[in-house]
């Protein structure tokens, strides 16, 4: 089980930094969706690993997984969600100012020139 | 009496409090502006008067104040006999200057602030003499920079000002930086930051091997500061200061800082072979260069510079030789230095003043005009010379005496001719400094006619110019207790056998000092002709070096800025993440991977199935992000696949949490849809996806490696505190909430702060889109997307409808069992979100909002009001912010029900989470509205009833 959450993140992570490094602001905010997941799972695993114990005390349980990691990934699965709003919004804004959602200033990125040849 | 513990932080802050008074008195006029200045000055002098003699009996005060004791920062002083003399002689100075400045500076200068400026500098100064933590000397160090660079470019229209001023800085900034890297490794070696403590370590720090790094990195913060070879060039430029300036920080104070410094470490460092070469030798070359240059320069200011430069480098040299007799000539030459120099300088200014030139050539005779002026600046040059009687003269005598029974690279002569020829020097340059102006034949062409100035500026360098001839003459009287009780301070012990008198008898340095005397006044006489091969000579300029070195810098890091940011944000990413990595992994190389201590855990069939589905939809996510709906999609599958692990690895909460939140983030990003293009272009070049994908993958593997590491082996945490007191303290079972509510209480509030936040920056920024040009973009936008007939589908309405009480039940028992179960205000509060959304989506936005009652602003604000307040309650209970209390009660017919502080504080989470949602969505949707969409007010676009009775849909355009 071990391997399978670590290769996640490692997955989840490699997708989401692909996809940040496009030049358009949708894919950017998938990856940054993807990244979110990633982090998500890596904290919850810093608390390693547990099956049936959750963190709810009870007269019959006499082992829990760790809560911490849980209380600081439930608040920042609610803040990505905020961020991603906060990023969309951007996005929009910038699509409607421009006419297009590329990210980069592009006369300063030779590799954008290069690509749509 | 004051105790230590008050009197010396109160010197030390006299001055910067004072620095407040000047600002505001020069609206009373330049006399009170000035009296204002002197006023702290004075009174600290005061104060350090009262301290006088417990010092001089051989105590050493100390002032402690904690401020971060686990870093070993505190604000610590401590006051011997070095910090005695220095302090004295800062504040003595500073009184002095600001007399005469009071009478020097034009109308037109702005006295109020140079005033200012003058104290905190002076507070800087007094700072370094008397911290005890070398971290609080460093910082005061750095001030005396900051404050000096506002000094020396005070004439700000001055071109020369501002470039002194700014080499300056860059100068002694410079070595600051690399002096508090040898500070932190002293302070590494000796355990302690305080001086006192590193003092008596002195053997300890001498044997370790970081000694050498640690002495080389400090000497670089004392040679720039005290202008010695190769760094001496900035002290001449600096000179486009006024002469208060000069006479302050050049002759008592900055560049005396550096001196200081190496007599402070003294006996910490001193006594090895390195500290001798360096410090001698730097020293030796700085005495004679100096003195060199010194001769040859037209500028009075300029040739007192070097002078300087080449009594600092005979200073660093006596300290350089290691032993206690040096030492002790060097205490007692800084304090002859301070007298003649601050009195040349600001004789030198009086000259200026009078004259409007500071140039030799144009200057001569100026003894019949400026008598008193003459007599003032002959004394303090023949002092500089070193001519008995004056007591310039006894220390140089005894710097000879030194020189002479020193063995520099094995040879016995070498030193003590290098010293007499600087001694030469020295003389030359001040029997030319009396000779070219204020002998000779009187001229007519001055730029203006001088005549001897008022009393209130020849008055300071006068009262030195008598202390120069009484400590000439008594000197054992005068200042004898003093050096002895400094030197004493630099030594750290018992001073070796000296004596402060005129004449030793028939000594080599009696010799060395005729010959020193006759070769001068031949070099002056000779003058004419070495000035021409002195200018026929090629010699290398250090103003343009430096401006050379400084150009290829900004050359370089402008390079350097532009390649890494160029506006491009991907690359910024990019940079971003491949640098991380490579500190992960420089990182990892260090320790490696941790053995594995836990069993893994076995692999059910479900949790397999889960795996493979969410590893495929993340690589399809990549290879098909081209099509945006596709990838939300598959986006969606990834989330809920998350959701699921969280349910397998005992996680309740964030099960819900993540799968309620995705449920909102797919509805966001669909409704963003709406408006962004539907297909992502293919403009990256195959190389450019190669590299990107190299980079990902890296990542992707070090984090994943990283969390394995994790996964494989044991910890201990803090949480087992937590899992023992959820419920004694907390009163909850769910541990997971009750660190939420609770025990990171303060952490949510912030955090629902933020949320909210969140939510008013997109209606603001929706808010200014709209309004802006690209509102009117918007508002001629077709969307082109065929619609379905059928928008609000009958069926999908009645179904909300009934779920809608439903959900809302949902909603208020996730919340109210949160404590002690799966649940909370986060996931209440998207829970009620999406019920709420269910009827925006089945209705249409205007419907909906028709029927919305309360702003969702409001709401944001009233969950933020009602968490503080809860928090706020705690206080009336007389216990910290947010401490929550509960209790039991019962309800009949309702079993024993909890009622805890901890749910009101819950609610306003609650509250905080609809409300942010709620309007980043609204606003999302005002998109749509703004651009002209036909919406309906009607609940349904088609009405079931039969046509012939059924009025016209209700269609509106806004």
């Amino acid at each position: 089980m071990e391997y399978l959450v670590a290769s996640t993140v490692g997955v989840l992570t490699a997708a989401g930094v692909y996809l940040i490094l496009r030049l358009r602001a949708f894919p950017v905010i998938l990856g940054m969706a993807m990244l979110s997941y990633a982090v998500n799972v890596f904290l919850l695993s810093t608390g390693r690993l547990a099956v049936n114990l959750p963190p709810i005390l009870s007269k019959y349980a006499t082992e829990y997984t760790d809560p911490l990691p849980q209380a600081l990934v439930l608040t920042a699965i609610v803040i990505s969600f905020g961020m991603t709003a906060v990023v969309v919004m951007i996005a929009l804004g910038v699509f409607f100012e421009n006419g297009d959602d590329h990210i980069d200033d592009q006369a300063a990125d030779a590799d954008v020139s290069e690509g749509k040849s | 009496m004051i105790t230590p513990q008050v009197l010396l932080p109160l010197i030390a802050i006299l001055p910067f409090a004072g620095a407040l008074l000047p600002g505001l008195m020069i609206r009373a006029g330049r006399d009170a502006c000035a009296m204002f200045t002197a006023l702290p000055t004075a009174l600290a002098l005061i104060l350090l008067g009262l301290a006088a003699p417990a010092v001089m009996d051989g105590q050493v005060l100390q002032a402690n104040i904690e401020w971060l004791p686990a870093l070993g920062l505190n604000v610590t002083f401590f006051l011997d006999g070095l910090g005695l003399l220095f302090a004295g002689m800062i504040l003595g100075v500073g009184l002095l200057i600001t007399l005469y400045a009071r009478y020097y500076l034009s109308g037109d200068d702005p006295m109020g602030q140079f005033y200012t400026y003058l104290l905190l500098f002076q507070g800087a100064m007094v700072g370094v003499v008397l911290s005890d933590n070398i971290l609080l000397l460093l910082i005061f160090w750095e001030l005396t920079s900051l404050s000096s660079f506002l000094l020396i470019g005070f004439w700000k229209h001055l071109p020369e000002g501002r470039q002194g001023a700014r080499m300056a800085l860059a100068v002694t900034g410079s070595g600051g930086l690399a002096m508090i890297a040898g500070m932190l490794i002293l302070g590494n070696i000796a355990g302690s930051y305080d001086l006192s403590v590193i003092l008596t370590m002195g053997d300890e720090i001498r044997a370790s091997d970081m000694y050498l790094p640690a002495l080389i990195l400090i000497l670089l913060g004392a040679f720039t500061k005290s202008a010695q070879f190769p760094f001496h060039f900035w002290l001449p430029h600096a000179m486009a200061a006024p002469t208060p300036v000069s006479a302050y920080l050049h002759s008592a104070t900055m560049v005396k800082a550096g001196i200081f410094l190496m007599a402070r470490m003294w006996p910490v460092l001193a006594g090895t072979d390195a500290w001798f070469y360096i410090v001698t030798t730097t020293g030796l070359i700085t005495m004679v260069l100096g003195a060199t240059i010194a001769l040859f320069k037209d500028d009075l200011k300029a040739l007192l510079a070097y002078s300087t430069v080449s009594h600092l480098g005979l200073l660093t040299m006596l300290l350089g030789f290691g032993t206690k007799a040096a030492a002790v000539v060097a205490v007692f030459h800084i304090i002859n230095h301070l007298t003649f120099k601050a009195a040349l300088f600001m004789s030198a200014g009086i000259v200026d003043h009078e004259t409007h030139t500071r140039d030799i050539k144009r200057l001569g005779g100026l003894r019949h005009l400026m008598p008193i002026t003459t007599v003032i600046a002959s004394l303090a040059a023949l002092s500089m010379a070193g001519i008995p009687l004056l007591n310039g003269f006894l220390s140089k005598e005894m710097m000879l005496e030194e020189a002479a029974h020193t063995v520099w690279f094995g040879s016995h002569y070498a030193l003590p001719v290098l010293a007499t020829l600087g001694a030469l020097l020295s003389v030359a340059y001040s029997f030319r400094f009396i000779a070219h102006v204020f002998l000779g034949p009187v001229r007519d062409d001055y730029p203006s006619q001088p005549h001897d100035p008022g009393f209130g500026l020849w008055a300071a360098p006068a009262f030195l110019v008598v202390f120069v001839v009484l400590i000439g003459l008594f000197s054992a009287t005068i200042v004898g207790p003093l050096v002895a009780v400094a030197a004493g301070a630099v030594t750290g012990g018992d001073l070796p056998y000296y004596s402060l008198k005129i004449w030793h008898g028939v000594t080599p340095a009696l010799f060395m000092s005729i010959i020193a005397v006759a070769g001068g006044a031949m070099l002056l006489w000779m003058h004419g002709g070495l000035e021409r091969i002195w200018n026929a000579l090629p010699r290398p300029e250090a103003k343009n070096i430096f401006d050379a070195l400084m150009a290829a810098i900004v050359t370089a890091s402008r390079w350097f800025t532009e390649l890494l940011h160029n506006g491009a944000i991907s690359r910024y990413l990019a940079v971003f993440t491949v640098s991380t990595t490579a500190l992960g992994v420089i990182a990892w190389s260090g320790g490696g991977m941790p053995a594995a201590t836990r069993e893994v855990l076995p692999v059910p069939i479900l949790a397999g199935i889960g795996w493979v589905l969410l590893v495929v939809a993340a690589a399809a996510v990549v290879v098909l992000h081209h099509q945006r709906f596709t990838a939300l999609i598959l986006i969606s599958i990834i989330g809920l696949m998350v959701s699921g692990g969280f349910v397998y690895l005992s996680a309740p909460d964030l099960a819900l949490t993540q799968i309620s939140v995705e449920t909102v983030t797919i509805l966001l990003l669909l409704l963003a849809l709406h408006f962004l293009p539907k297909d992502t272009p293919r403009e990256s070049s195959a190389s450019r996806r190669l590299r990107d994908a190299a980079i990902a993958v890296i990542a992707g593997g070090a984090v994943g490696a990283l969390a394995l590491g994790f996964l494989l082996t044991d910890m201990s945490s803090i949480s087992d505190f937590h899992l023992a007191n959820s419920k004694t303290g907390g009163g909850g079972t769910n541990v997971v909430n009750v660190i939420l509510v609770d025990f990171r209480g303060y952490d949510t509030f912030g955090e629902i702060i933020v949320l909210g936040i969140a939510g008013l920056a997109i209606y603001a920024l929706m808010e200014a889109l709209l309004a802006g040009p690209a509102g009117a973009r918007i508002r001629n936008t077709l969307f082109k997307e065929t619609r379905s007939r059928d928008r609000h589908p009958f069926m999908m309405v009645i179904a909300t409808r009934v779920i809608l009480p439903i959900a809302l039940t949902v909603g208020v028992y996730i919340f109210l069992r949160g404590h002690n179960q799966p649940g909370g205000g986060f996931v209440a509060g998207l829970v009620v979100s999406i019920a709420l959304l269910m009827q925006y989506m089945a209705s249409g936005f205007a419907w909906a909002q028709q029927r919305q009652k309360i702003e969702y602003h409001s709401l944001i604000g009233w969950g933020v009001l009602i968490a503080a307040l809860t928090g706020v309650g705690s206080w009336f209970a007389g216990r910290p912010f947010l401490t929550s209390s509960f209790g039991y009660f019962t309800f009949p017919p309702i079993e024993e029900f909890e009622l805890a502080t901890a749910m009101l504080f819950d609610l306003g989470v609650f509250l905080t989470v609809l409300g942010a949602v709620m309007l980043m969505l609204y606003s999302l949707s005002r998109i749509a509205r703004h651009a002209g969409e036909t919406i309906n007010i009607d609940p349904m676009d088609y009405d079931p009833t039969p046509p012939e009775t059924a009025d016209v849909p209700q269609e509106e355009v806004r």
